[in-house]
C-alpha cells in the first residue's frame, strides 16, 4: 500500500498556500490574512513525514519571500523553525483530537508571529501592526476544516491509487 | 500490530535532527542580513524575483476576470454616461492645460533669465498597479511594467492626487515601488505656501506622514499643503504630497513635529503615472543628470534674454 499523498496533492497545496499569500484581499483583512502555507507545511509534515521535512519548508519558505516581498530568508526561517517543533512534537499532535491539535496548531501560529516580530525589530522596522496579530485566531479556526478537507483528498486520491 | 507499515521510530528523530535545523537558521539569517545590507542576497533576489511572476499574474487573475466580465456587461446607456463625463472632464483639463502651458513657458523663461538649473521636463508613463498583497507590515506595490517598458530604479510615482511613492525592484517585466507611507520611505517636502523645507518620513499607516524636527519657528500651520521640493533630485519638484493635519511639539520642546495626509490615494489605485526627470531634448537620458550639462544648453539658448535685464 502506498502511504505517501500524491505529489500533485503535496506541491500544489503548498503553491496555493503561496498564491493565498498575495490574492488581493480587501483593506483592512490583509493583516489577518491565515499564514495557510504554514499550516499547509504542518498538515503536511505530520502526515507524510517522509516526504516533507525541514529542506521542504525551507525552499517553500524562500519561495514565499520571493513572491511577498519579504526578505530573502525570513519566511525561511519562520518556517524551518514551525517544522522543526511540528517534528520534535510530532507523535503527540497526531494524536491529539482535532480541536486540541487546533489548539497547538495556534500555539505554533502565534510563535511564527513572535518570530516574525522579533526580525521586524531586529531589522529595524518596529512593531507589527495590531491586527496582524489577529492571524493565528483565524489559523485556529480554520485548521479543523483544513485538515478534513485534506484528510479527505488524500485518503480519496490514495483509493484511486490502489 | 496496529500499524505494521510505519517505519520504527527512527532514534535520530529527536535530538539528531537539531543540526540541520542550526544549519538552515544559519543559511536563512546570512540570507536576510544580505538582504537587509544590500549585499549578495539582494542581487539574487533581483535576479530570481522574475520566477513570483507567474504567481503574481495567478493570484491577480480573478480580479481581472472580474473586470473584464463587469466591462462586458456594462449597458450602453452607462458607458453613454460615462464617455460624456469623461469628455467634460477632458475639456475642462484641456483648457487648465493651456493655462499651465502657458505659466511652464513663462516659469521657463524666468528661470533662464536668472540662469537656473532647473530646465528639465518630465518624462511621464502610465502604468498599471497589479492587485496582489505583498507584505502587509511593509507598504509596497507591484507594477505591471519593468526594465523592458523603459522602467528605472528610482523613478517617482504619482497619481491624480499627488506623490505615491518610488520604484524600488525592477524586474524585466515588472517593478515593486516603495509607498510614501513605509516606515522605511522618506522624502523632502517644502510647504507651499511658505516655502519652509522638512522631510516627511512613512509611518507604516496609510493616512499618516510624520515631519519630525521642524524649528519652533518654521511658518507652517494645520491645513498646510506640502509638495516635494526637487531637493535631492529622486522626485521632481512640485507635486503635492500631503496636508499638514496636526502639529505638536517633540519630547525636546525645542522642535515641532507635524502629521500629514498624503495627497495620493494610496489605499488601491488602478493607475500610476511614472515621471522622472529628464534633459530637454533626450529622450532616454539618466534620470539623474549632472547639473553643468543643462546649464550649458541654456547658456547658448538663453544668450540674448538676459542682456536686456541688465
Amino acid at each position: 500500500m502506498n502511504r505517501g499523498p500524491s505529489g500533485w496533492l503535496l506541491y500544489g497545496g503548498l503553491f496555493c498556500g503561496l498564491l493565498a499569500m498575495v490574492a488581493p484581499l480587501p483593506a483592512g483583512f490583509d493583516l489577518a490574512r491565515p499564514y495557510l502555507l504554514a499550516m499547509l507545511l504542518c498538515y503536511w509534515l505530520l502526515e507524510a513525514p517522509d516526504r516533507v521535512g525541514l529542506g521542504t519548508a525551507f525552499l517553500a519558505g524562500l519561495a514565499a519571500d520571493l513572491v511577498s516581498g519579504t526578505l530573502l530568508g525570513e519566511q525561511a526561517l519562520r518556517l524551518v523553525i514551525l517544522a522543526f517543533l511540528v517534528q520534535r512534537f510530532r507523535p503527540r499532535l497526531r494524536f491529539f483530537p482535532l480541536w486540541q491539535q487546533a489548539l497547538a496548531v495556534f500555539a505554533l501560529l502565534l510563535n511564527d508571529r513572535l518570530i516574525d516580530q522579533a526580525i521586524h525589530a531586529t531589522a529595524g522596522d518596529g512593531l507589527l501592526p495590531w491586527a496582524s496579530w489577529l492571524s493565528p485566531l483565524v489559523g485556529f479556526a480554520l485548521w479543523p476544516w483544513l485538515f478534513l478537507l485534506l484528510d479527505g483528498l488524500r485518503l480519496r486520491s490514495r483509493e484511486r491509487g490502489t | 500490530m496496529a500499524y505494521p507499515n510505519t517505519p520504527a521510530p527512527r532514534l535520530t528523530d529527536g535530538a539528531g535532527s537539531t543540526l540541520p535545523l542550526l544549519a538552515y537558521l544559519a543559511i536563512a539569517t546570512v540570507l536576510m542580513v544580505g538582504d537587509l545590507r544590500g549585499g549578495f542576497a539582494a542581487q539574487a533576489r533581483q535576479k530570481i524575483s522574475v520566477l513570483a511572476e507567474p504567481v503574481w499574474w495567478l493570484a491577480a487573475s480573478p480580479n481581472r476576470v472580474f473586470d473584464a466580465a463587469r466591462e462586458q456587461l456594462s449597458t450602453r446607456a452607462s458607458l453613454q454616461a460615462e464617455n460624456e463625463q469623461l469628455r467634460r472632464e477632458l475639456q475642462v483639463n484641456a483648457s487648465r492645460l493651456h493655462r499651465l502651458l502657458a505659466v511652464n513657458e513663462e516659469n521657463q523663461r524666468l528661470r533662464e533669465l536668472l540662469g537656473g538649473t532647473r530646465g528639465y521636463r518630465l518624462n511621464a508613463r502610465l502604468a498599471g498597479i497589479i492587485d496582489v498583497d505583498l507584505d502587509p507590515s511593509r507598504q509596497r506595490i507591484v507594477l505591471d511594467a519593468g526594465s523592458a517598458q523603459g522602467v528605472q530604479l528610482g523613478q517617482a510615482l504619482i497619481d491624480a492626487g499627488g506623490v505615491l511613492g518610488q520604484v524600488i525592484e525592477v524586474t524585466p517585466r515588472h517593478s515593486t515601488a516603495l509607498l510614501l507611507t513605509d516606515t522605511e520611505h522618506a522624502i523632502p517636502v517644502q510647504v507651499a505656501r511658505s516655502g519652509l523645507r522638512a522631510i516627511a518620513y512613512g509611518t507604516g499607516r496609510t493616512d499618516r506622514l510624520r515631519l519630525p524636527s521642524i524649528p519652533q519657528s518654521g511658518d507652517i500651520q494645520v491645513g498646510d499643503r506640502l509638495v516635494t521640493s526637487g531637493i535631492g533630485g529622486r522626485f521632481p519638484a512640485g507635486f503635492p504630497v500631503g496636508v499638514v493635519e496636526s502639529l505638536q511639539p517633540d519630547e525636546t520642546q525645542l522642535f515641532v513635529v507635524a502629521e500629514a495626509r498624503p495627497a495620493a490615494r494610496l489605499d488601491r489605485g488602478v493607475e500610476v503615472l511614472l515621471v522622472s526627470n529628464a534633459i530637454d531634448g533626450l529622450d532616454d537620458g539618466p534620470p539623474l543628470p549632472e547639473p553643468p550639462q543643462p546649464q550649458a544648453e541654456e547658456a547658448d539658448d538663453a544668450a540674448t534674454p538676459p542682456e536686456p535685464s541688465q
